[in-house]
């Protein structure tokens, strides 16, 4: 079987409105429109008006709404066209969301998934490109998931939407249309995947590269040109930024002596940063042979201009230059 | 007791796009000692708030709703438990009212194990199973207040939600956001403007271009309520939960009231607006001897009879404020509970340093 990830993060959708009455989807677009994204396509055929919901353009509105209906006992999965539109939204996500159940001694849960795509898509410059994953990771009472195949959709959307916690699911655009294998145990409605470990996607013995979203595919092909160069490199595809799985990165340390970490986002007290005094502040570093490379997206509000813009994002041959510096290799 | 009929004043109501509420007003005289008792142990209970926070026993931001007793009780007073009420920061009456107690809301405010939130949200974050909030943000309150309505009218049920804001929040974005989408989608959701007059130290006047919130909601119809007057609340409440139980979608309610009070217990609330203000609303307006005086006109209670209740409010407030002093700080292990659902937290959260690491 195949799938893209915009099949499976559908499929994903409609197994969990099929299993529970509570769950619904709001957001702009979502019904009639099919979609921005045509995440959501079909949806409203299939559950009615009701349980798919077009909302106006009101962000912190409906983030709100959809957080007040989850204390109520519904299971809102509440899309963002993008999660750049969700920063008019941030103060819900952070202050309701996240916190509530803390501060009300666990009276008030809040089941909601927030999800959309995020990061930088082509060509959409500054405002319209940027990745939400540090942000949203570093506050206590959220989860936040970051998948990147078709499996990862399914079965982390699927946990997500169970998940009695706020999740925050972190798409990406331009995986949208890819299409990966889909295991026979991934296309069964009831595949979940667990938040909070990563997965080893590729083996290796010689350097560690933990990359999540879109960089996994940009870090598997530097796997494989590396290899070409006798280098065997281990991939770990992160899954889950909050709670962040250190242990499958440490033990890869072990083997390996070297990391890389690889992310779109911007440097500065970003996933890799965390990644980095984790390790520090864990066994990793006593078997680190190398500093630890970070490789991330420039420091820089996305450009317009295609040149410039592919000097902003990381892409395989960045990651293959950092992880042969891990190497002690020069070009 | 034996209902009757009583007449409020012509100026209770004011209507947007809608009649107002009846003047006639059916009351029992169980129920008019009932508000007058709860209004007595609410103000009571603040007052020992003020003193507990002047003794530095209560830490941070507290919000006393003093003045506005009427707003809490009678909205209270006309709604039951399977009807939602969320609020702002000054709510501390609606634990009172609603399946708290005032040792839990004082234990709470005193961050002891014994209060509402287990210590561990105090005064701004207070929440009972009928009471939702209790919220910190101005205006945030306001769309979960319509989620909360949402989630009514998705489960099919003939219940309401009030979602409560003051005259400061009314200018927030979300506020209006909140309104259209109640609209548009026919919600069972009251918003309950608390028209305090003051959104800190600024008037209403000075903050809002339309001071008659009422009016604000558009296409949605309104309501201004004297707020002062308990059973003009309590005629408003049947009536916002008449409608929105008929399906006739939002309503706005406005309640004009006052607090006597600062803002917080860090603002003398003396410094925007005269101390003669404040007298003259005292003296003239206030909600709980507005209610003894119609007790005491309709011969339903002595003098005597009120101070009794008096006495009582005080001793029952007195005895709960000892009894939540002497609960103890909540377990250090609570610090780490409640930040995820119990059974899918992570593993491990950190501490203040590498070894203070806290494994579930």
């Amino acid at each position: 079987h195949t799938m893209t990830v915009r099949e499976a993060l559908n499929a994903a959708m409609e197994e969990e409105m099929l299993r529970d009455e509570n769950v619904f989807i709001l957001g702009e677009e979502v019904a009639r429109y099919n979609g921005a994204y045509k995440v959501t396509k079909g949806l409203l055929d299939k559950f009615g008006e009701k349980r798919v919901v077009d909302t106006p353009i009101t962000e912190m509105g409906f983030a709100g709404l959809a957080i007040g209906s989850a204390f109520a006992g519904l299971r809102p999965i509440c899309e963002f066209m993008t999660f750049n539109f969700a920063m008019q939204a941030i103060d819900q996500i952070v202050n309701s969301a996240a916190k509530t159940h803390y501060m009300s001694g666990g009276v008030l849960p809040c089941p909601i998934v927030f999800r959309g795509p995020n990061g930088a898509a082509a060509g959409v410059a500054a405002q319209h490109s940027q990745c939400y994953a540090a942000w949203y990771g570093s506050i206590p009472g959220l989860k936040v998931v970051s998948p990147w195949s078709s499996e990862d959709c399914k079965g982390l959307l699927k946990a997500a939407i169970r998940d009695p916690n706020p999740v925050v699911f972190l798409e990406n655009e331009l995986l949208y249309g890819v299409t990966f294998p889909m295991s026979e145990e991934a296309m069964s409605d009831n595949f979940l995947l667990p938040i909070g470990k990563a997965k080893v996607e590729r083996e290796g013995t010689d350097v560690t590269i933990v990359a999540h979203s879109k960089m996994v595919t940009h870090s598997l092909e530097a796997a494989d040109e590396l290899a070409k160069e006798g280098i065997k490199a281990e991939v770990i595809n992160l899954r889950s930024i909050r709670p962040l799985d250190i242990e499958t990165i440490n033990k890869s340390i072990k083997k390996t002596n070297r990391l890389v970490t690889a992310e779109g986002g911007f440097p500065a007290f970003g996933v890799g940063s965390e990644i980095c005094a984790q390790v520090i502040e864990t066994e990793g570093f006593d078997y680190l042979d190398a500093p630890v490379e970070r490789v991330t997206g420039a420091d820089v509000p996305t450009p317009y201009a295609v040149n410039l813009e592919n000097l902003t994002f990381p892409d395989t041959n960045s990651v293959i230059k950092a992880a042969k510096r891990a190497l002690y290799r020069t070009n | 007791s034996e209902p009757f009929t009583v007449k409020l004043h012509e100026d209770s109501f004011r209507g947007y796009r809608t009649e107002t509420p009846s003047l006639d007003v059916e009351v029992t005289k169980e129920n008019l000692l009932k508000w007058y008792r709860s209004m007595t142990v609410i103000r009571r209970t603040e007052q020992a708030a003020d003193a507990l926070y002047k003794q530095k026993l209560i830490r941070g931001f507290c919000h006393l709703a003093i003045g506005q007793e009427a707003v809490s009780v009678g909205l209270d007073s006309a709604t039951t438990f399977d009807d939602n009420i969320i609020s702002s920061y000054r709510t501390h009456p609606f634990v009172i009212l609603r399946g708290g107690d005032i040792k839990s809301l004082i234990g709470e405010l005193l961050g002891r194990v014994c209060g509402v939130s287990k210590g561990k949200g105090g005064s701004m974050h207070v929440f009972t199973e009928a009471f939702q909030g209790g919220h910190g943000i101005v205006g945030a309150q306001v769309p979960l207040g319509a989620g909360l309505a949402f989630a009514q009218k998705y489960h099919g049920k003939k219940h309401a939600t009030f979602a409560m804001y003051g005259d400061g929040a009314s200018n927030q974005g979300q506020v209006f956001e909140s309104f259209n989408m109640a609209k548009l989608w026919n919600l069972p959701c009251i918003f309950v403007c608390e028209n305090n007059k003051y959104g800190m130290g600024t008037s209403a006047e000075r903050s809002s271009s339309n001071t008659e919130y009422y009016t604000r909601g558009d296409l949605i119809p309104g309501i201004q309520v004297n707020g002062m007057d308990i059973i003009a609340v309590h005629q408003a409440t049947k009536f916002a939960k008449d409608w929105v139980n008929s399906d006739k979608g939002p309503l706005l309610v406005e309640f004009v009231t006052y607090r006597y009070g600062g803002h917080s217990m860090s603002d003398p609330g003396t410094t925007y607006r005269t101390r003669e203000e404040i007298q003259r609303i005292r003296s003239t307006q206030d909600p709980i001897r507005g209610l003894q005086r119609y007790i005491s006109e309709w011969g339903l209670a002595s003098e005597e009879d009120l101070k009794a209740i008096d006495k009582e409010a005080k001793a029952e407030v007195d005895a709960a404020v000892e009894e939540a002093k002497a609960s103890p700080f909540p377990d250090e292990k609570e610090l780490w509970t409640d930040i995820y659902s119990a059974g899918f937290e992570p593993p491990a959260m950190r501490g203040r340093d590498r070894e203070e690491v806290f494994r579930f």
